[in-house]
């Protein structure tokens, strides 16, 4: 029996799941008490080996890519804004990722024709990064922080929570290193909107909200969240959103010029951009 | 009432619009820098002494001084790429007084004669960029930022990069790499930024706070604001207090004041009452101290002392109920993921660390592994491109020298759990037959 027959799983990603003694017991492993992929390595990916017959991939044909107009003129704006063209493929990456839903082939291809660069490169960058997604994902993400600060008071908990509230939806459930937002914790951020501090209760919540398509969880939002320093806080300024109110804090970002080339925000209070970008 | 400067009333509605921000006295502050010759700026921020807010602590003004003079394109990266596990002290700032950084960065940037700048900022913060990106343009339109600045000779532009998630573009010469359009690997120093930089012209790198602060150097004079704070440790600091405590959130205090007075007096301390077992004094990176270590002042050297760092001014609080064996194996885990793999000793050394911790926790280690584990602490230190793999090596190798007795405790409870374990859970004859023959031996 080779290394590849025992190939059970293609996914190269998965983690490690070996406790002690068990490689002993599984009789499919009974000869590797050591921790192994789904397709019997220690190393993931080892016998995705580079097709040496094919040629390299070279940068491909504008004119022969099919590519989204808007998409074509976002990157090209983003080349513009650098001294180098090759800073903007993080920005275009972003655009694209927005369009196509993860980095698929077809949008690296897209990237790399209107950058003029290879495909390998823009992979190179792309495989680099943990929120460009070379797999396919669900629309939604929830990324629940389960550092140190957040685990400290119950995020590994509440991730488990998590999951099985998101079991069968189309949400993304993921444990993200530190998001950034320790004053909240534990916290998640889903499709980019700050929340917390979580209780197992807003699990479901979070779910419910995602399918109905509203804000997530206004309530525990971090935008409204006042400073906690006691001498800072202006006198008369309420943060906590009263029902229906417009979003205070943001009230000066309405209508700017900088957002109106992003869908779904023109002239409306600032929503979060995955949101509107994962409904489209 | 203490000393605000950065967080002076920073809760008031729509602080993030130009109008609000220059009503309060908002870009002034330029106005004044560009009346002045860009050496005086600098004599300015040279005075104050104000030290690097993002980990390392470096004099800003040096920094500045260090740049070439001469007609070459230099370039001014905010490094706002907040990642340190328990920072949060940016992402207040950028949300609610954009303008207070982008007033900060042309200032700095009219100092070192720079005229292309940019802010690196973490993927993650979607609100903060957005903010920041509606601020840029509305002080474009306002001619703050572009050709020839409020009619002046200085012009300046002014982009925003959104990063991806990746930790280890916070590193100076990784964000370059980063902002370059590359994979995030840290290079070699020297040549240092300062010489040779993103697009390898001269660079200067500074964090989010250390740039909101510029806009007040100049506002009070350098050496007013010198006599904030201790005399190495000028001026005010942002400190992120998150864990164990009543009242987690960013507070704003004069470096040099007792870290008890942060922990207790303003976060409240652990809301369980218990006292405090451990904590980080600057992120994660940072060495820990315990509860006996609360009366040290709270400013960089001080800090140095104690054999730790002030890092970014994150403190994680820990109460005595917490094992700190759960902390270590966040910590291992988290430089081992983030991790970006170019130097040996951290993408082997995070690796193995991880593993040994795990080991514990599976009952396999005997207390020579701590003995391990600190050894390779000692291998990673001063051995790689950046610090990536110290951050690790540093809290963990405190963690072993301040808690070996209660780890070894724990290896041996975990030890006589899976030895009970192993005796209910006897592997049947037979089931392995197909596979007879000796063990290979690991």
């Amino acid at each position: 029996m080779s290394f590849r027959d025992r190939r059970t799983s293609p996914d190269l990603t998965g983690d490690l799941q070996w406790r002690r003694g068990e490689g002993l017991r599984d009789p499919q492993n009974a000869r590797f008490p050591v921790p192994r992929f789904g397709h019997g390595s220690r190393v993931p990916g080892w016998d995705e080996a580079v097709d040496l017959t094919k040629d390299p991939a070279v940068i491909p044909d504008l004119a022969t890519t099919t590519i989204p107009q808007d998409l074509q003129r976002e990157i090209e704006a983003s080349m513009a804004k650098y001294p180098d063209r090759r800073s903007a493929v993080m920005a275009a990456l972003h655009a694209a990722q927005a369009v196509h839903g993860w980095c698929s082939p077809a949008a690296i291809d897209q990237v790399a024709a209107v950058m003029r660069l290879t495909p390998a490169y823009v992979t190179s960058v792309a495989s680099f990064y943990d929120m460009y997604k070379l797999t396919p994902k669900p629309a939604n993400d929830v990324f629940v922080c389960t550092n140190i600060s957040c685990s400290l008071l119950g995020a590994d908990e509440f991730h488990e929570t998590m999951l099985a509230a998101a079991e069968g939806e189309d949400i993304n459930v993921a444990s993200f290193e530190c998001l950034g937002a320790c004053d909240i914790a534990p916290m998640a951020s889903v499709n980019g909107e700050y929340v917390g501090p979580l209780t197992d209760e807003d699990a479901t919540a979070i779910v419910e909200d995602l399918r109905a398509g509203r804000p997530v969880l206004p309530a525990k939002q971090l935008r409204y969240r006042r400073s906690t320093d006691p001498d800072v806080q202006a006198e008369g300024t309420e943060f906590a959103p009263a029902a229906g109110a417009p979003r205070a804090d943001t009230a000066g970002l309405t209508g700017l010029e900088a957002r109106a080339d992003r869908p779904g925000a023109e002239g409306a209070p600032v929503e979060i951009p995955p949101e509107t970008r994962d409904d489209a | 009432m203490s000393t605000k400067i950065l967080f002076d009333r920073i809760d008031e509605p729509a602080l993030n619009t130009l109008e609000v921000y220059e009503r309060r006295g908002g870009y002034q502050a330029l106005r004044q820098a560009l009346t002045m010759a860009p050496e005086d700026v600098l004599k300015q921020i040279l005075d104050s002494g104000v030290r690097g807010r993002g980990g390392a602590g470096f004099q800003m003004g040096r920094k500045i001084s260090f740049l070439p003079h001469g007609d070459m394109a230099k370039y001014l990266v905010c490094n706002a790429d907040e990642s340190e596990p328990g920072t949060f002290k940016d992402r207040e700032l950028m949300q609610k007084s954009p303008h207070m950084l982008v007033e900060g960065i042309l200032i700095a940037a009219y100092a070192g004669d720079i005229h292309k700048t940019f802010i690196y900022i973490r993927g993650e913060y979607q609100l903060q960029a957005d903010i920041l990106e509606a601020a840029i343009a509305e002080a474009g339109r306002a001619g703050y930022i572009g050709e020839r600045i409020l009619g002046s000779d200085f012009s300046a532009s002014l982009v925003l990069h959104r990063g991806a998630g990746a930790y280890i573009c916070g590193e100076e010469t990784a964000l370059l790499d980063s902002l370059e359009g590359k994979r995030g690997n840290p290079r070699l120093k020297p040549p240092f930024p300062a010489i040779e930089g993103l697009y390898a012209g001269p660079t200067l790198i500074n964090n989010v706070e250390t740039l909101s602060t510029v806009p007040h150097i100049i506002r009070m004079g350098g050496a007013e604001y010198a006599k904030i704070g201790t005399e190495t440790s000028t001026g005010t600091k942002l400190v992120s207090i998150s864990g164990d405590v009543k009242r987690p959130g960013n507070y704003e205090i004069e470096l040099g004041i007792p870290s008890r007075e942060i922990i207790y007096g303003l976060a409240g301390g652990p809301p369980s009452g218990k006292p405090v077992k451990f904590w980080f004094p600057g992120g994660s990176s940072s060495p820990v101290l315990t509860g006996d270590d609360l009366d040290i002042p709270y400013d960089f050297d001080s800090m140095a002392k104690a054999g730790t760092m002030l890092g970014s001014g994150a403190i994680i609080v820990a109460d005595e109920s917490r094992r700190v064996l759960d902390t270590m194996l966040k910590v291992a885990k988290f430089y081992a993921h983030e991790s970006c793999g170019k130097c040996v000793p951290c993408r082997e050394g995070t690796n193995w660390t991880q593993k040994m911790v795990e080991r514990i926790y599976a009952g396999e280690a005997t207390p020579m592994d701590l003995d391990i584990m600190a050894s390779v602490q000692e291998q990673i230190i001063g051995n790689c491109l950046c610090v990536l793999g110290d951050a690790m090596a540093m809290p963990i190798g405190s963690m072993v020298q301040k808690f070996r007795v209660e780890l070894e405790a724990e290896i041996e409870a975990a030890r006589e759990r899976a030895d009970g374990a192993a005796v209910q859970d006897v592997i049947p004859l037979g089931v392995a037959d197909e596979h007879a023959g000796p063990l290979p031996v690991h």
